[in-house]
């Protein structure tokens, strides 16, 4: 049952590969995002926010398509990358990890605001007047308290774009080996005849990776919890 | 060391308008709630803003309108032992306790002292969450003080404490009034509490220091 083509391996591998990438780059500006949105009022804020949780609500195929305008070999971010950069990512698996990323981002920021705006500003308030100042207190006193909602944004983030779709389809297309992660492989067998055998595995796969992900983030997040949380 | 303070300040239609000075040893803050008291203290902290005035500690200034100083909190070592402990709850007992001592500068107390002192030899590798109300609060003030402030400001540190605990805090506290040669500004309303710890007090009333206090 287990025994998967070279093919299947390389949307497992792929998909692997764009989830951790997206999860990773989303991080610093997912964190920094969550913590102007907990932390500050501002003219036009709730704009910012709708920005962020567009892609939850949109449909993928139009976070794709607005992805591709932008980002397209012949959108303005796309021609201004390559030529400054020489970086191309539509129809590559690193646009793959964009349209992830972008997808992933209102579930990271979600989890990672909820949490903190848990933390008590009168421990922030406590470590200023020990000698700490901004800085040292972020990270003494701040991140590690919001570590559990941290982790939770993570794995969201990880699981959305491990299997994101509809996005990732519209932006990079299906080309095996470079953007036919482990969603599109399945869509694809599922498209010619007898590719129900690989869909299936490559489906209980899924299923798998999902759970270990699930699971591991609870582990993870109790072991936080009990370390931070007072009882 | 000496503490000076000028200032005035307006939360809409209250107006805070004190000026007193303090000497090392412990001085009370005493009046009902809402007089200000802590107002007063968040002044000296760094955390509320006058809208005029001075407050300088041992001839350093932390804030002056007129000269346009207003330096940050953790500027200005001013130890500040809160009415809720806020032990930090994601470090051990220790690391509350030297978190503020290896910031210090210019350091005055020892570790080894302090933990005697406060009693908290059998509590360094304790989580907060498993200490009482008392232990926790007998950490903050360990914590505050291994900071080396110049100033000490107590707020209340025995309100949220049930009467066994508070006669388990205060023992300590007055070892700390004999020990330090720095002023520690003590708020309380609680009128016992100011009879058992010192004889200097400031009355508060209203957001004006009150012309004698009893």
């Amino acid at each position: 049952m287990f025994d998967l083509s070279p093919a299947e391996w390389e949307a497992v591998r792929l998909s692997l590969k764009v989830g951790l990438w997206s999860t990773l780059l989303s991080l610093p500006p997912g964190f920094f995002l969550a913590y102007v949105l907990a932390r500050f009022q501002f003219p036009l804020k709730s704009l910012l926010s709708g920005l962020i949780y567009l892609p939850l609500v949109l449909p993928p195929v139009v976070t794709g398509f607005i992805l591709l305008l932008l980002f397209g070999t012949r959108g303005p971010i796309g021609q201004f990358l390559e030529q400054v950069f020489g970086i191309v990512i539509a129809f590559r698996w690193t646009g793959a990890a964009l349209a992830a990323a972008v997808m992933g981002l209102p579930l990271m920021v979600r989890a990672m605001r909820l949490s903190i705006e848990a933390v008590d500003t009168r421990f922030e308030l406590a470590a200023r007047t020990l000698g700490a100042g901004w800085w040292r207190t972020f990270f003494t006193v701040t991140l590690p308290l919001s570590l559990p909602g941290v982790i939770a944004g993570a794995v969201l983030s990880f699981a959305k774009s491990f299997g994101e779709f509809g996005a990732t389809i519209t932006f990079v297309s299906n080309i095996p080996g470079e953007t036919q992660t482990l969603p599109i492989a399945i869509y694809s067998f599922l498209q010619s005849p007898g590719g129900e055998g690989p869909a299936i595995r490559l489906a209980i796969l899924s299923i798998v990776v999902s759970m270990v992900a699930i699971i591991g983030s609870e582990w993870l997040e109790r072991r936080v919890v009990t370390r931070v949380r007072p009882t | 060391m000496s503490f000076d303070i000028d200032v005035e300040a307006r939360r809409g239609d209250f107006t805070l308008k004190v000026a007193f000075q303090a000497t090392p040893g412990l001085t009370a803050l005493f009046g009902p709630s809402g007089a200000g008291k802590t107002s007063i203290l968040h002044m000296i902290a760094g955390v509320m803003k006058p809208a005029r005035g001075r407050i300088a500690v041992d001839g350093q200034v932390l804030f002056d309108s007129a000269a346009g100083i207003n330096l940050k909190p953790e500027d200005r070592r001013v130890g500040y032992i809160f009415q809720d402990a806020r032990v930090f709850p994601h470090m051990s007992v220790q690391e509350n306790l030297l978190y503020g001592y290896k910031l210090a500068a210019a350091r005055y107390a020892a570790p080894d002292h302090i933990i005697d002192l406060l009693g908290l030899a059998r509590l360094l590798g304790r989580r907060p969450a498993s200490l009482s109300g008392g232990e926790q609060q007998r950490v903050a003030i360990g914590r505050a003080i291994l900071a080396s402030p110049r100033l000490l400001l107590m707020d209340e540190p025995l309100a949220s404490l049930d009467d066994g605990r508070k006669q388990e805090i205060l023992p300590y506290i007055e070892r700390l009034r004999d020990e330090l040669k720095i002023p520690i500004l003590y708020v309380t309303h609680a009128r016992a509490e100011v009879d058992r710890l010192t004889a200097v007090v400031i009355g508060i009333e209203n957001g004006h220091v009150t012309p004698r206090a009893g």
